[in-house]
């Protein structure tokens, strides 16, 4: 499944890097503890969190995660933004809460990058 | 990564008590100059996610300081190094789960009582030196 799909089917309005939605993305990490995410291993992950502050950016950085949506309109603060921009980080927002986004994603297919750890 | 590129290189940077807006610059700086080294992507998310709970750590817990990251062609040396409260007991310090982290600190999604094992797992040679009053010194190495 590609970042366009997961825009479209979550409804999520794009705030940076909109030229990288062809993006495959193969597991999700779902949190709001960033030291969880960080753990966090393998290729084409995408971030679902409620957490709406910097270090959600530092933490996608860190793990190389290449895209994050903020749940529940927690629409992210410029700075935010600013900051994905710069590490080429997808950065999208949708309405829905967080366990519909994961619930969703779950029936489309995708699954959690978490469980072997 | 091939040992002939890698000329020994030391990076340094200070660690600001409670600038949590700056938590991360350290980890990224250091993730920036592996990349250009060329280094593998796997030992570059090592150290970076060592480097940054080191970092955060240190926002959260010290009083403030020092990160030195020594790059040679065999290994990555990370030296953290703070003054403040210290931890009295390491062992529990080290239990997944545990932590002295504020209610503000964990409503910013740290403090969850990982980033000391989290930082143990990123290495391949981990060790802690601290006390109650006297600071905390950290050592890592991942090999190359």
């Amino acid at each position: 499944m590609d970042l366009r799909e997961i825009k479209e089917l979550l409804k999520c309005k794009v705030l940076a890097n909109d030229d990288k939605l062809d993006m495959q993305v193969d597991c999700i990490c779902a949190s709001e503890l960033m030291s969880s995410v960080l753990t966090c291993s393998g290729n084409n992950k995408l971030l679902v969190t409620g957490l709406n502050n910097l270090q959600v950016i530092r933490t996608a950085e860190m793990s190389d995660i290449p895209a994050v949506i903020f749940v529940q309109n927690r629409k992210p603060s410029a700075e935010i933004v600013e900051l994905a921009k710069e590490k080429e980080i997808v950065v999208m927002y949708t309405k829905y809460s967080l366990f519909t986004v994961c619930g969703m994603l779950y029936q489309a297919g995708l699954r959690s990058g978490q469980d072997d750890n | 990564m091939t040992t002939e590129k890698i000329r020994p290189l030391v990076l340094e940077y200070t660690i600001v008590s409670g600038d949590f807006a700056g938590g991360g610059k350290a980890a990224s700086d250091v993730k920036r100059c592996l990349s250009q080294l060329g280094c593998q992507s796997e030992v570059i998310r090592r150290v970076a996610v060592a480097t940054y709970e080191a970092e955060m750590n240190m926002i959260i817990h010290s009083f403030g300081g020092k990160i030195t990251i020594y790059i040679s062609s065999d290994n990555i040396r990370i030296l953290c190094e703070d003054t403040g409260p210290g931890i009295p007991d390491i062992e529990l310090a080290m239990q997944e789960g545990y932590s002295t982290a504020s209610d503000k600190i964990r409503e910013m999604g740290f403090g969850a009582g990982m980033g000391l094992p989290n930082m143990k797992n990123c290495s391949d040679f981990f060790c802690i030196d601290s006390g109650e009053g006297q600071g905390t010194k950290v050592e890592m190495v991942i090999n190359l």
